[in-house]
């Protein structure tokens, strides 16, 4: 089980888990239902660098198109192939199926939302 | 990131009358024509997979119906619309379209023979009020009655391989004035529910066998429930907006907004068969008569490989990259696996085998025209 209050947050719907310099990044569980059934994820490739804030990769639902955008700046380690083998995992646990993982500056995370701030800015639900 | 379904419109709004139902249901909700509509309860796959395999029951009742009454209705319709209703048997319904003077598409519309004098038009929500004013200006000088009854019912539909078992044995729900085993589609019956008059009629936006239930809207609660309880045993789920939207598209069916428009001769969109252009007149008719320009672009299905698919918007190319068309509806298709799109293009790139592309947020995905629909359920 996800301890939801220690992750960060985005306003563009993501999660962030920091372990020494290593971010692991994924999409919210609001996210993922208000995207529906997630068929199709593009994420950047290994060995890449990213910026915060840019586009990095796609997010497909039946019924739309989600982008990705880098929450940090830093460089891809690696990519969740089992999501991208089969992207259901996002909506059958979004907090487990993590998207990517980054090197990223520590103290970056400083600038993004906690948990308190993110459930605000999606009007309170979870 | 950044989802369109996560931002929320300024203007209010309205429920169906079964709101309540789909709150306990746990739906999620999207605004649509102006309603507040379930847009799915679980999973768009598993409501759309339940309506090819067993049956799905949708709240529909966003659609707006309009009565015509009077010993002029049929020569008002055939006056009002495209198509010629004056020799509808009672019983039966049509596809139609109501048209601008310009030819361009107004709305799409199922009219309903009800009796002699009386038919019964149901239009898209978002249209309700442009159909409501075009019927009633065309009505000048007909003997008839232009009602707009969309507040008064609500609509719901059982689609799927299971819904006449299902609709058969809902408790409550009989006296139907034909047997619905001999009912053809595109045909309605009279029933009743607990006293509740009832159209039931065999028509569905899905591609599958299906039912679709006009009753009074203070009475759908009720309706839904015991459709709902005779559905379980067969695997019947409630299904939303999401999943009608990818069996619609399988099935080839146009969706207003998306590909029908003002700006869109039925010919375009291969609706040329709902026009009965020998009749004397009709609004449109005129500017059907004239030549249609040969590079007017006309409605194609493309398929493609892979799972990333074309969205509305997004450019057809052809195999040198030039853009020949746009695409009005795209889906990564749940019951064929692979991505299906309805497209306008070029007439000289609209036939079947035709090799384009879709140009997919900047990368070129190969698409092959295709035979429409994309989908057949075996009979």
């Amino acid at each position: 089980m996800t301890d939801l209050n220690s992750l960060k947050y985005t306003d563009e719907h993501e999660w962030i888990a920091l372990e020494g310099d290593v971010a692991t990044v994924g999409i919210t569980d609001y996210a993922a239902d208000k995207l529906g059934d997630v068929v199709y994820v593009d994420l950047p490739g290994v060995g890449s660098s990213v910026s915060a804030g840019d586009v990095c990769g796609e997010i497909e639902s039946t019924k739309s198109v989600g982008e990705l955008y880098a929450p940090l700046t830093g460089e891809v380690l690696e990519v969740n192939d089992d999501v991208v083998a089969d992207p259901s995992l996002v909506n059958a646990d979004a907090f487990a199926g993590w998207l990517i993982r980054l090197r990223v500056t520590p103290s970056d995370v400083d600038g993004l939302l906690d948990r308190a701030a993110y459930v605000a800015l999606t009007g309170g639900e979870e | 990131m950044t989802d369109p379904a996560v931002s929320h419109g300024s203007a209010l709004p309205r429920e169906t009358p079964l709101a309540a139902r789909h709150r306990a249901l746990g739906a999620s909700f999207t605004d649509f024509g102006g309603w507040s509509m379930p847009v799915r309860y679980t999973s768009d796959l598993a409501e759309h997979h339940a309506v090819r395999r067993a049956a799905g029951i949708f709240d529909i009742s966003h659609m707006a119906e309009l009565t015509v009454e009077g010993p002029g209705a049929g020569a008002f319709l055939d006056h009002a619309l495209a198509g010629r209703l004056s020799t509808l048997p009672v019983g039966k319904a049509k596809y139609s379209l109501l048209l601008a003077e310009s030819g361009g598409i107004i709305d799409d519309l199922i009219v309903y023979r009800l009796a002699d004098e009386r038919f019964f038009v149901v239009a898209n929500a978002g249209n309700r009020t442009p159909v409501a004013d075009a019927l009633v200006a065309r009505a000048a000088g007909f003997d008839v009655d232009v009602v707009d009854a969309t507040d008064d019912w609500a609509l719901i539909a059982v689609q799927g391989p299971a819904a006449r078992e299902i609709v058969e044995r809902t408790a409550g729900l009989g006296g139907f004035g034909r047997p619905l085993a001999d009912l053809p589609y595109y045909a309605a019956t009279d029933a009743d529910f607990h006293g509740a008059a009832v159209l039931v009629a065999r028509t569905g936006y899905t591609g599958e066998d299906g039912f679709e239930l006009y009753i009074a809207a203070d009475r759908a609660e009720e309706l839904w429930d015991a459709l709902t309880e005779a559905g379980e045993p067969s695997g019947l789920v409630p299904a939303g907006l999401a999943a009608r939207d990818t069996l619609r598209l399988e099935a080839g069916m146009p969706l207003y907004g998306h590909e029908l428009s003002l700006d869109i001769l039925p010919v375009q969109a291969g609706l040329g068969r709902v026009v009965a252009i020998d009749k004397a007149s009709f609004v449109g008719k005129g500017a059907l008569e004239s030549v249609v320009a040969a590079d007017a672009p006309v409605l194609v299905g493309l398929t493609s490989e892979g799972r990333r698919a074309g969205r509305a918007g997004y450019a057809v190319l052809d195999a040198d990259g030039a853009t020949v068309g746009e695409v009005t509806s795209g889906a990564l298709s749940p019951t064929l696996g692979h991505p299906i799109a309805l497209a306008f293009v070029s007439p000289a790139h609209a036939a079947v085998g035709t090799e384009l592309a879709l140009d997919v947020r900047g990368t070129r995905i190969p698409a092959t025209v295709t035979e429409l629909p994309f989908y057949r359920r075996t009979k």
